[in-house]
């Protein structure tokens, strides 16, 4: 049995691993990886069902969705996006200088979520709920999957930017939220796209 | 988020030495986690076990009292094995294969002293217990346990109307919701230690393949395991808030689920198949002191089954009406996967070809595995071809196919890496003679359960039947004298389990003193004590070579340690 040993390398202590992400953004992809996935089955499901609908969709008798207000509040979503690429940018420069901006990016997002609300209490109003019709089961699924999302989210925001004030905020960490709050932002208009248009 | 800032960098921080109560009640240590999730698993396994008895001494004797269970009724017996199906594999092969061989051997395996979010990981074992604790609670509400089968198809899950389990249905999928929270936070955990830990000097290539195996399927469940959400949160909403996603009277549709289901289901397979083919591969090499026949191939070939498990799901539905033309494109996908798995035994085979080989008891269990699962995988083409499948789906053919897969994978391979591991867990030998015993003892009465059941299936026998009394064609003397043999021979495997958890907990204490590295082999965790104090090792090591270094020429010793400078 002669085999030969595949590779020596003397010296690879220097080889101390550098990594190449680092492990709260490694451990946020998985996590956004998951979400993905979920939200890829909701939005298949829901097509599926929105193809076969015998009367067209919306079925009839349903309240329609307010296609305009919400093209508003997703521009206020996307925002606060650009204000989250535009604090991390400024850390990099000068750490206190992100704090404005991290603000503006959480207080948009935190707008988005409430005027959602405002907009569910509206349609609930007109008498599309949960249990109408696959219609509303569906709206409501999707639509408040993603507003919890973008709750947990605004809770990240909400601690990096504690962080920032006491000055222990790590980049990695300001990286983990960037991640799953361009998550949160990136999907909403695809989202919009499949289930108000 | 809050975790980043416990990241603990390798070998890095100092150690407390204090064990207080809240170190093993609270424990952050990874081996005292791995032991928790497989104390569980075992646990598990006694009632998954203990189910398949009660229902199959219902089959054989129909009617009868059956002893420490009482007699079975219909219900009974559609909530006996839906659990016994659920908890074998979501609370047994899942925790064991992944979350016990996981947390146990990876900081070891890859020269770190603990994963990278400890917390993460305590938290992972504290939400799996809380599913334990729902699930067994769901045998005892009103109702009873659910019924359903573990695939949960509506209306029969969604409708209480239905299965007559109101509560049943929804705390056992409460339990399987929180059982995968539980995977997903291990598993981020394991795919970031192994990436972002290993010991200086470990490349890609020289992570051990076990560690390999239990990276690539938690990277499967993770990419897996949303649909099944989403499709689960569907189904939730159906049984408690009264939505109709899955009822077709109001818009909505049933097959949706099994999409969702197999789409996360089929991967899943391969998410306890990889773990196990791990030990298996690790097992082999120390036994036939030889290094991996082709590593790499090995490896590579696991990443593709897995890409490919995820095309494969609808030839669980050939017959639930989905179009010939989609189930001809299945076929194709499922006879395709068939190719890197048998590939992967022709590498063992090739790892064992001109090695000298040793047959302790986790040899054995390690050949027994490529063994069994052969004959899985090869009953596994005919199922695929989805003409046949019309004729067998829902047999016992279906039945002994699957159990000839999993039962290698959750029990065959998890015996294996327990004896081979259990010195480095408990630093004491368990005993070779015993243990050949319980070995003979299962690996027989396990073909005499299984191998009658194929012909039962192929003579036209369904799956999830009470009793086949009512059934003329099926009611026979010979069909029924085999329901007998397979029967007894569960019983008897049952009893020989006895000889290993004597083996098992006598040798914890009593057992031979194992040193460091009994099994001479190469891998890290051979390096430090057994078993391993808190962190791991007094010096974290350094790692030189790749994990399989055996019988290099020009050394007295014939393996080569991956710590050990040239
Ligand atoms: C201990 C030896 C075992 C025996 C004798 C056994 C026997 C059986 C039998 C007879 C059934 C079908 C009952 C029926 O359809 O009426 C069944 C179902 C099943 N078993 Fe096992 N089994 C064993 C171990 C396992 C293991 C280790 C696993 C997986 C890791 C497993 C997974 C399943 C699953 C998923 C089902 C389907 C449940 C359903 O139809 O919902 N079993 N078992």
């Amino acid at each position: 049995m002669t085999q030969r040993t595949l590779r020596l390398v003397p010296g690879t202590e220097t080889l101390a691993s550098r990594p190449l992400i680092s492990s709260a953004a490694l451990g946020m992809l998985l996590f956004v990886l998951v979400e993905l996935m979920m939200f890829s089955g909701l939005m298949s499901a829901f097509s599926i069902v929105k193809a076969a609908a015998p009367g067209g969709w919306p079925p009839p008798g349903q309240a329609r969705l307010p296609i305009e207000e919400t093209a508003f509040n997703s521009v206020v979503l996307l925002a606060s996006g650009a204000f989250l690429l535009l604090a991390a940018r400024r850390f990099k420069l000068r750490r206190s200088s992100a704090s404005l901006p991290l603000l503006v990016s959480g207080l948009l997002g935190a707008f988005f979520v409430i005027f959602q609300g405002v907009e569910w209490v509206g349609l609930v109003r007109q008498g599309l709920t949960l249990t109408s019709s696959t219609h509303g089961s569906f709206f409501y699924l999707i639509v408040g999957m993603h507003a919890l999302h973008a709750v947990g989210g605004l809770g990240f925001l909400l601690s990096t930017w504690v962080r920032l004030q006491r000055r222990s905020l790590d980049s990695s960490v300001l990286v983990a939220t960037q991640i799953f709050w361009y998550f949160v932002v990136g999907l909403w208009p695809i989202l919009y796209g499949m289930v108000y248009l | 988020m809050a975790q980043s800032a416990q990241t603990v960098p390798h070998g890095g921080h100092e150690h407390h030495e204090s064990h207080g109560l809240s170190y093993y009640l609270f424990p952050l240590d990874h081996k005292i986690i791995g032991m928790q999730y497989l104390f569980t698993g075992m646990f598990m396994a006694l009632i998954g076990g203990f189910f398949a008895y009660a229902f199959r001494m219902q089959l054989a004797f129909p009617g009868m009292s059956v002893p420490f269970f009482g007699v079975v009724s219909a219900g009974e017996y559609n909530s006996l094995v839906t659990n016994h199906g659920s908890i074998m594999i979501f609370w047994v092969a899942m925790p064991v294969l992944i979350a016990a061989f996981g947390n146990f051997l990876i900081p070891l395996m890859i020269g770190c002293d603990d994963m990278v979010f400890p917390k993460v990981n305590r938290l992972s074992y504290q939400i799996f217990l809380l599913s334990v604790i729902v699930l067994i609670t769901s045998f005892f509400v009103p109702g009873g346990g659910f019924g359903g089968a573990w695939t949960a198809y509506p209306p029969l899950s969604a409708n209480a109307q239905y299965s007559l389990t109101p509560l049943g249905s929804t705390l056992w999928l409460t339990a399987v919701a929180l059982e995968f929270v539980a995977f997903l936070l291990g598993g981020i955990n394991f795919v970031t230690t192994v990436m972002n830990s290993r010991a200086p000097g470990m490349k890609l290539y020289d992570i051990p393949i076990v560690v390999w195996m239990i990276v690539i399927a938690s990277i499967l469940f993770t990419a897996s395991v949303g649909p099944l959400i989403a499709g689960a949160v569907m189904l939730f909403m159906d049984q408690v808030v009264g939505t109709q996603f899955y009822d077709p009277a109001a818009g909505g549709d049933p097959v949706l689920w099994q999409h969702l289901f197999w789409f996360f289901g089929h991967p899943e397979v391969y998410v306890v198949l990889l773990p196990a083919m791990g030990i298996t591969a690790d097992v082999m090499v120390t036994f036939a002191r030889k290094k991996l026949f082709a590593y790499r191939t090995v490896l590579y070939t696991a990443v593709g089954t897995g890409v490919l498990s995820f095309t494969v799901w609808a030839h669980h539905q050939f017959i639930a009406g989905i179009d010939p033309r989609m189930a001809n494109v299945f076929t194709i996908t499922t006879l395709l996967i068939s190719i890197p798995i048998a590939e992967m035994c022709f590498v063992y085979i090739a790892t064992l070809y001109g090695g000298s080989i040793t047959f302790k008891t986790p040899m054995l269990w390690a050949l027994a595995f490529v063994a069994e699962f052969l004959i899985g995988g090869v009953t596994g083409i005919f199922l695929g071809a989805s003409g046949a499948d019309i004729y067998f789906h829902d047999t016992y053919f279906v039945l002994a196919h699957f159990h000839y897969t999993f039962f290698p994978i959750a029990i065959i391979a998890v015996y294996a890496g327990l004896t081979y591991w259990f010195p480095k867990m408990f630093g004491r030998m368990m005993n070779d003679t015993l243990g050949k015993i319980h070995f003979w003892g299962t690996i027989i009465p396990f073909n005499m359960i299984f191998l009658p059941l194929f012909l039962l299936g192929a003579w036209g026998q369904h799956r999830r039947i009470y009793s086949y009394q009512n059934f003329p064609e099926l009611a026979g003397d010979t069909m029924q004298n085999l329901r007998i043999l397979a029967t007894l021979s569960l019983v008897t495997m049952l009893l020989f389990q006895l000889v290993f958890l004597y083996n098992f907990f006598r040798s914890m204490f009593k057992g031979e003193k194992a040193g460091k590295n009994p099994w001479r082999a190469t891998t890290l965790e051979w390096t430090t004590e057994s078993p391993p104090g808190h962190g791991n090792w007094k010096e974290m090591p350094t790692v030189y070579r790749g994990p399989y270094e055996y019988g290099t020429p020009g050394r007295d010793q014939d393996f080569w340690p991956q710590n050990e400078p040239s």
